[in-house]
This record gives C-alpha cells, sequence and structure tokens, in this order.
C-alpha cells in the first residue's frame, strides 16, 4: 500500500500517522505539503493527520479545507481512493464536504484528553474489517471540538446506509449519554462518506499501535489498510 | 466599499461558548441578561462602488468560506 500523509501548518500528528502507516506497510508515507496541486503518483490512502491547521482560525479545519492539496485529495476521494482524516483530518473533511455534518465546539467546553472507549458499528469496509462489529475498543481522544452534529436527516440518512463508523461508549459498549464525552449526536465518533472509501474519525488510532504506550487497538485499521 | 459580515449559529445549535458568556456575566452580577449567543463579525472592503456586485461576491464569500451554512447563518450589511 502506497499512502501519503498530508501536511498543514498546524498539524502535529503527521509523524504518528506515518509510523503506524509504516509499521503496518513496511513503506514509509510521503509528506506531502498543503500547497501542493497534486498527490505523488500511485497513492492508494491519503491521511488528514491531527493537530491545529491554521490555528483553528475561523473554524477547525475551514482554511485547510480549502488549501490546494484538498483538490487533489478531492480528485482521489472521487476516484475511490481511500482517504483517513483523524481529528483535525475529520473536521478538515467535514468543512471540505467530503464527509457528512461539522464539528462543533464540546458540549461541556472542555478539551478532552485520555483514553475512551468506542464501538465498531460497520466492519465491512476497507479500513473497519479488521473488527467485528458491535467489538468494544479503546483509542485516545485529544480534542476541544468533536460535537458531532448534523440535521436530522442527514443523521437519518446516515444511520439507514451504515455510515456510522464508530460510536463513543463505555467498557461494557453501552452507547449513552454518560459515554458521550463531548455532545456529539448519537454518540457518533467517526462516519463513512456514502462510498465508504472516506473515513473521519474523533479519537486517534494511530496512537495506539503499541502496547508499551497504552494498547494496540488501533492497529487492525492500519493492518487492514495495508492488506 | 464597507461592507459587515455576520455570521450567527441557527437556532437550536448549542453554542458551549455563548453559555459560558452567559455564566460570566452572571457571576459579574451584570442583571437581565436572558441569553447570549456568541457569532463572528468580518468587516471587508470591497473593491469599486457596485452593490449588486459586492453582494453577490460577498455571498459566495459567506457560502463558500465565512459561514458553514450546515451550523450558521449569515447577514450581509452594506455601508
Amino acid at each position: 500500500m502506497k499512502s501519503a500523509v498530508i501536511l498543514f501548518p498546524g498539524s502535529n500528528r503527521e509523524r504518528d500517522a506515518a509510523r503506524a502507516l509504516r509499521d503496518a506497510s513496511g513503506q514509509t508515507p510521503a509528506i506531502v505539503w498543503h500547497g501542493e496541486t497534486e498527490l505523488p503518483a500511485g497513492v492508494d490512502l491519503v491521511v488528514l493527520p491531527g493537530g491545529f491547521s491554521y490555528g483553528d482560525y475561523l473554524r477547525c479545519g475551514a482554511i485547510a479545507a480549502r488549501s490546494p492539496v484538498m483538490g487533489a485529495v478531492r480528485r482521489h476521494a472521487e476516484r475511490g481512493g481511500l482517504v483517513l482524516g483523524i481529528c483535525n483530518g475529520f473536521q478538515i473533511l467535514c468543512e471540505a464536504g467530503l464527509l457528512p455534518g461539522v464539528l462543533m465546539r464540546n458540549a461541556d467546553r472542555r478539551f478532552l484528553c485520555r483514553m475512551q472507549h468506542l464501538r465498531v458499528e460497520n466492519a465491512q469496509t476497507p479500513f473497519t474489517r479488521g473488527y467485528a462489529a458491535g467489538q468494544v475498543v479503546r483509542f485516545a481522544i485529544a480534542h476541544g471540538e468533536g460535537n458531532f452534529e448534523a440535521d436530522d436527516a442527514t443523521l437519518e440518512a446516515i444511520e439507514g446506509a451504515g455510515q456510522v463508523a464508530f460510536r463513543y461508549c463505555d467498557a461494557e459498549g453501552r452507547v449513552d449519554d454518560a459515554a458521550n464525552p463531548n455532545g456529539s449526536e448519537r454518540n457518533i465518533a467517526g462516519v463513512f462518506n456514502s462510498r465508504f472509501n472516506v473515513l473521519g474519525l474523533m479519537p486517534h488510532p494511530e496512537n495506539l499501535i503499541d502496547p508499551l504506550v497504552g494498547g494496540a487497538d488501533g492497529r487492525p485499521m492500519f493492518a487492514a489498510l495495508a492488506a | 466599499m464597507k461592507a459587515r459580515v455576520v455570521v450567527t449559529l441557527k437556532g437550536g445549535v448549542l453554542d458551549p461558548q455563548g453559555k459560558a458568556i452567559e455564566g460570566a456575566l452572571r457571576s459579574l452580577a451584570i442583571d437581565g441578561v436572558a441569553s447570549v449567543r456568541q457569532g463572528k463579525v468580518f468587516d471587508i472592503e470591497i473593491e469599486g462602488g457596485d452593490r449588486e456586485r459586492a453582494h453577490k461576491t460577498l455571498s459566495e464569500a459567506c457560502e463558500r468560506l465565512l459561514a458553514n451554512t450546515i451550523v450558521e447563518n449569515y447577514a450581509i450589511e452594506l455601508a
């Protein structure tokens, strides 16, 4: 698998993403600057990493979503290429219109930085086929604006189409208000586009690839993408 | 030509910042504030004096960048 990690001014998780991809695939991903207008030839997967692109100016991800490289990312997605947006990358994909909804300030206004259980909702995609549907995984979260919002019609549509990828839950897999860290509609932590080749999620699977640093629940995602 | 664009959250969208400001006003004992919603103001200089064209330019700016119309409304004021 040939992958590329996009680097925006203010990205700060690009090395974590690159390491997870390298460990899974044996190939070092290209790091692509946001001012580029083309992706390297033959790229299968584009990762938009976490961070604070453009200092979260205007709205999180808003300016990055309009940067030159996003035209190439959009064309890649339209060709059926895989795109993974993590945390700020998820915000950028929503702002770019490549994913439904928007990420708002956490309902309790706090920046959250801790471990969080998630339930895998759809395990039949290139990103999630290393998991079982209903499986509970533990990823890290680190965000101030992860409160997923969309109008009711959009929520019904993505629920009906199986586009909800992950939901916040407790250790037993219960999805309820008590397990919702940021006020997201229906505890949604990650969504696919309608073709299931674009995934955005607030939690950080790329930080859970080594038992030495807290667990390896993120590995199956990168292993599935690399396979 | 001077223009002002005001971007506000749509009704029903949770505004944690507005709530925090509301609480801070209460803690300052500033009475009579029922609620606060926070928005954004953009002061923009438009080239030329064609109002219709300025409005069109600003509408496009709002639709494509200044507002996220999923959760925000915008209003354009021309001086």
